[in-house]
Order: C-alpha cells, then structure tokens, then sequence
C-alpha cells in the first residue's frame, strides 16, 4: 500500500507550505511511539487525568427494552471533559510540546474537540486558539464558554455552511500562516496523512480495553460493535482492536439528517462519491462539478461533509457496514437511555443507540453488542429543549410510560 | 502538442532582458463578461500570461479578497467545466498564455486523464493546483505534460532543499515560489530569505544551460513591491490585490494601477 494510504484512500492534499510540517509530524509520531517515556507520561496521564481505563457497562434495562442482544456500552462519556476526543487531543498536544511548538490551534464542530485540546494546552501550559462555525457555536454554546475557561480563544467562523468544514479551512488557513511555531491539533481521523493513522492509534485505546473488558466479564468476544461516525475516530478507535476478529461484526452510523431523499443529511457512504477534500481522498458530498455540498445533522460533531480515509477502505473491502440514524431516530435515542439507564448521550452517540435498537432485537438473547457511548449530553441538553419543544420531556407520545414499569 | 505560447512568451521575454507580469482574476467575477473584458484590459496593460482563477467552494489556500471574489463567481454559476468553455471561446481573440489556477477536488471529479486532454484543447496552457503537492501530482503532471498543458507547483519558504529541487523537476512553463508562510493576500515581507530561495530554486532547475522561469507570488500589492521582488525572480504573479482593484476602483484608475505594476516589474 502506498505510504499514507489505505487502498485508495487517504494521501496528503495539502498545499506545499504545509507539507514540510506533516513530514515532522510524522517522524516525531513515529519516535514517541518508540520513546517510552513519552509513553509512560502519555499513559499516566491516560489513567491520572482522563480516567482511564473508562467502564464497559452492562446496560440491563436497555437490553430489555430491545429484547435481543445483550447491550454494553464503552463509557467513553466519562472521561475527563466528556467525550472520546480527549485521548487524541491529549496525546497531540503532548507531542506538540515535545516538538517544541508552543501553540496549538484546532476546528470542532460538537465543541467536544475544541474542550479536550483548550484543556491539553491549559494542562501544558500552551496557547490555544480553536475554530468553530458559527452555525455550531450558536447549538453548542456551552461548549463554547468551556473553552473560555479553559484559557483558549475561540474564533466563529461565518465564511460557508458555518459549520465543521468551514471550521477546517480556517485552521487550514491559520496553520498555513504560522506553521512554524504551531501544531494543528486535528480532531479525527480525517486529514492529511499522518493525522488518520495518528488519530487512529490514539483513540485505539477505546477498542484495546473495550475487548480486554468483554473478554473479562463474559469469557468471549462480542457478535456486533456499532459506533457513529462523523469524521470516524471513536468508531476506528473501537473498530482498530477487533478488525483480526473475523467474526465481529462492526457498523458503522452516520448522520441520515431529515433523510437522504430530502439532501439534507451527511451519509456519505449513503449519498457521496470519492473526491478529495481537506487533505484527503474519501467518500465525499459534492455537486457534479466537484464543489461540496452543505450538510444537515442534528449533532453538530457529525455534520461534515466527508469521513475518514480508513473508514473508505474498510467499507470497500466490505469489513464494516454502513449505514444512518436519523434526527429524529437520534432524538429519539438520546431520550431513551436517559430514561432507561440514567445516561444522558451526546446527541453524536445517540445515533450509535438508534442503530442498536434497528438490530439488536433480532439478534440472539446471549449475544454480545458493544456500542461506543463516545461522550455525554451535557452540551445538547439546551439544542435538545428548543428543537423538541418547551413541553420534553414528557411529550413524547405514548412510549414514555410504557418504558417505565420496566 | 503544446501550444507552445507560455513558453514563446518566457524566451521573448528573456531576450529582452524583461521580467513577467502576471495577474491573477477570478473567472466570472462577477460575470463572465467582466472577465473577458478584464484580460483584454491585462493584455492591454502589458501582461505577459493571466491566471484565471476557477471559483471553488471550499478555497483553503485563499484568503478573504479571493473568498470572495471566488463566492460571486460561484453565485453566477462558474466552475471548472465553465472555464473551460470561457477559454475555448475567447482563444479566438487572444494569444494571452491563460493557467488556470483550481482547487483538486474539481479537476478530480472532471477526471485526471479528461482534464488532461480537454484543457490544452480548450486554449488552457497551463494549470496549478494549491493543493496538489509534487508527491501527489507527479503521475497527472506527465500525463498533462504529454497532451501540452503545463503543471506548475508551488515551492513554499518552508519547502527544504530536498523539496525544492523535487518541486523544480516536476513543474513546467515555470516555477511558482509563494512569497510568504501564508494564504494568497497576507501581509508580504520582503526577506533576504525571498531572493536566497529563488535563487537556489534558479540553480537546482537548471539544466544543460536552461533554467525554468521563477515567479513569486502571495501578498503582492503595490508597484514598489512589484519593483523589488521582480528584481530577484523572473517575474511576479498579483492576485488579490488586482481582484480587489477591479471591483472597487474606476477603469481609469484601474488602467493606472495596472500600468505603474507594469513599469515597476523589472
């Protein structure tokens, strides 16, 4: 396979300026993962201020409620901050500061991401500045406010959709300008190579304890592993441990949106076609003239236009499977496993759940589901009341009464 | 075949011991019109080529005069297969050597191998792509080569000695040194450092006695600029500056500006 590229996939589209910078990159990632005393600090930190290793729960009353599968969930909502995104950012901005740069700069379109690297350069003692759409700043406004607290600038953009994509390019352009004191802190497994296989290896500490976990409480690997994925770090996070298993299975979910018929959405696999975009060479929402169409999702960490290179490659060789949840699918999930197990998810994790409850009720009863809770939902709570409405909860039609003799 | 008219142009100019001019616009900015009757006007003003810039909707190279100009284009339904056209018709009335400067995403979706063969076709003589590095764009660079249309990569001041040689092999028609650690119409600074990558970009292009034209562009503004970075290359490229003169200023006093650009580039 060609360096940086997985299948087709991948590669590194980037302007020149840049190129010089991913080439650093990459030889300083491939020393820390020989340098172990950058591992023994990367770990510790891992264990003292993530809280790792995170729990595999059992979720007994959402099992039920599905009547198939038994459904654990990797409780990547308690880390430190909230969501997975923190054992990337963590790590980065660790190598950062090895590389000698004193300033880190990120997009996010949840806020998750911008959270997890202002608190990287607040614990490192670095500067911080992160782009967001203004669309996403407006739906996440609490997270915005976190990152002011944490000591990082945070600067909207309004320049496009004003959401994830638009964010990028603007970190692009900030990269470009001050690449020699700066590391771009890039959220997910998207980008340039090395950030996909950087990114990746990461957040594979998720799948790492999630199998060690399974095998422990249950003796035997699970049948199906579903995640949601946006740009796909928690779901190649969880994915990367199992891929030699043959006979797990792996989903996949992107964000359907009001429906791939109504265009707007972001399923990719759904509604893309290969083309090239922010660095690398994907599944891709684009006109016929190859300009990239605006996206719609509910959760704004999901909302983009293109997914990871790897996740490409997987669904060509036909390992994992794709597919959607919708808004309103994802809603209705978020609502759920609140109700049921007292777990309020990210509105990006919910559409995880809304999966679970499609495929585990056909699954056998002694069958094994995990199902990456990639974060909390803390900050939708607030986007969750206006979209529903000032009645939720409680006007959710007749399900939530049924749900609770349970 | 090549139409051979960027290079024609460079050896004119070589004898002449002259430097080259060449602005950039975006291409139906904000209507194809006004395009065309911008490079009759370049043309006039004495432009040695004209970079026609194709509006992209995601332009992570450009800064915010070339955002714009690219969004009004892209509002009068320009892209890649319109310029295309634009150059096919007005290649009846000018000889002007005309790159086209375009995102990879389009030219991807056109088809590598398409492109190839329908922009020379077309009257396109050459084309450069932000976001296409060397490593990435070799095999595309032949193929265009092949049908007559020049690929011309960018060298950064970041670009080491390694990447520059490796820039200078694979570009054709000439070499595009972007002038600053930047996005087109940052703020330039004229550095020692400028004319020391240039003329390392000069030598290691050489060959038997032959050296590639080298043009800098990003950030140039003024006719003093113009003046000083032309004194150490072969010519420069004006991007936003021009952009941003030809939506906001007169035509007498455009005419002006482009004529002082003109006379400085030397």
């Amino acid at each position: 396979m060609k360096k940086g590229y997985f299948g087709p996939y991948g590669g590194r589209f980037v302007p020149e300026t840049l190129m010089p910078a991913l080439m650093e990159l990459e030889v300083a990632w491939a020393a820390s993962t020989r340098d172990k005393a950058f591992r023994q600090e990367f770990n510790q930190l891992a264990r003292d201020f993530i809280g790792r290793p995170t729990p595999l729960y059992f979720a007994r009353r959402l099992s039920q409620e599905f009547g198939g599968a038994k459904i654990y969930l990797k409780r990547e909502d308690l880390t430190h901050t909230g969501a997975h995104k923190i054992n990337n950012a963590l790590g980065q901005a660790l190598l950062a500061k090895k590389m000698g740069k004193g300033r880190l700069i990120a997009e996010t379109g949840a806020g998750q991401h911008g959270v997890a690297t202002a608190t990287g350069a607040a614990l490192l003692g670095l500067d911080c500045v992160i782009y967001m759409g203004s669309e996403d700043a407006r739906r996440q406004a609490l997270n915005v406010f976190r990152m002011k607290l944490l000591g990082a600038e945070v600067r909207e953009v309004s320049a496009g959709s004003r959401t994830l994509k638009d964010a990028i390019n603007e970190a692009l352009r900030d990269w470009t300008t001050n690449v020699r004191n700066t590391h771009y802190v890039l959220g997910t497994v998207f980008g340039p190579h090395p950030f996909p296989s950087m990114v990746r290896d990461f957040q594979s500490v998720i799948g790492k304890e999630a199998r060690a976990q399974i095998l422990k409480a249950e003796g035997r690997l699970p049948g199906h592993l579903v995640a949601c994925v946006g740009g796909g770090s928690n779901a190649m996070g969880l994915f990367s441990a199992f891929l030699k298993d043959k006979d797990v299975l792996m989903t996949g979910v992107e964000a359907g949106g009001k429906g791939i018929e109504s265009g707007e959405h972001a399923a990719r696999f759904a509604g893309g076609q290969i083309g090239v975009f922010q660095g690398a060479k994907s599944y891709l929402l684009q006109d016929e003239v190859g300009n990239i169409l605006g996206t719609h999702s509910v959760s704004a960490g999901l909302d983009y236009a293109s997914v990871g290179p790897e996740h490409a490659f997987l669904k060509e060789e036909g390992r994992v499977r794709y597919t959607y949840a919708t808004d309103d699918e994802a809603l209705e999930s978020f609502g759920l496993l609140s109700r049921l197990e007292g777990i309020i998810p990210a509105l990006e994790s919910s559409h995880a759940i809304a999966e679970a409850r499609k495929i585990a009720p056909a699954m056998p009863k002694d069958s094994i589901m995990i199902v990456n809770l990639s974060g909390r939902g803390d900050k939708d709570v607030q986007e969750v009341a206006r979209i529903m409405g000032p009645g939720f909860p409680g006007n959710e039609k007749e399900q939530t009464r049924k749900d609770r003799p349970l | 075949m090549s139409s051979g008219r960027l290079e024609k142009r460079f050896s004119l100019l070589k004898k002449e011991g002259r430097k080259a001019f060449i602005p950039y616009i975006m291409c139906g900015d904000p209507t194809l019109e006004k395009t065309e009757h911008m490079i009759s006007l370049l043309e006039e003003c004495g432009a040695d080529a004209i970079e026609l810039g194709v509006p992209f909707s995601d332009p992570l190279a450009d800064g915010p005069v070339i955002q714009a100009a690219g969004q009004r284009a892209l509002d009068a339904g320009v892209n890649l297969r319109v310029s295309m056209e634009f150059v096919k018709k007005i290649r009846t009335k000018t000889e002007v050597p005309l790159i086209l400067m375009t995102y990879y995403n389009p030219v991807f979706r056109y088809g590598e191998d398409a492109f190839a063969a329908d922009a020379p076709a077309a009257g396109v003589d050459g084309v450069i792509i932000p976001d296409l590095p060397v490593e990435e764009g070799e095999s595309f660079a032949g193929n265009a080569g092949r049908h007559g249309l020049d690929v011309i990569f960018l060298a950064a001041p970041t670009s080491g000695d390694e990447r520059l040689k490796k820039v200078a092999r694979a570009s054709s028609g000439f070499i595009y040194f972007v002038s600053i650690t930047g996005i087109t119409g940052a703020k330039l600074a004229i550095s020692d450092e400028l004319g020391a990558s240039v003329s390392k970009l000069k030598a290691v292009s050489a060959r038997k006695r032959k050296q590639k034209p080298v043009m800098v562009g990003f950030g140039i503004r003024t006719p003093e600029e113009a003046g000083m970075v032309s004194s150490m290359a072969d010519g420069v490229v004006i991007g936003s500056a021009i952009v941003k003169a030809a939506s906001e200023m007169e035509e007498a006093e455009l005419k002006e500006y482009l004529l002082a650009l003109r006379a400085a580039i030397k």
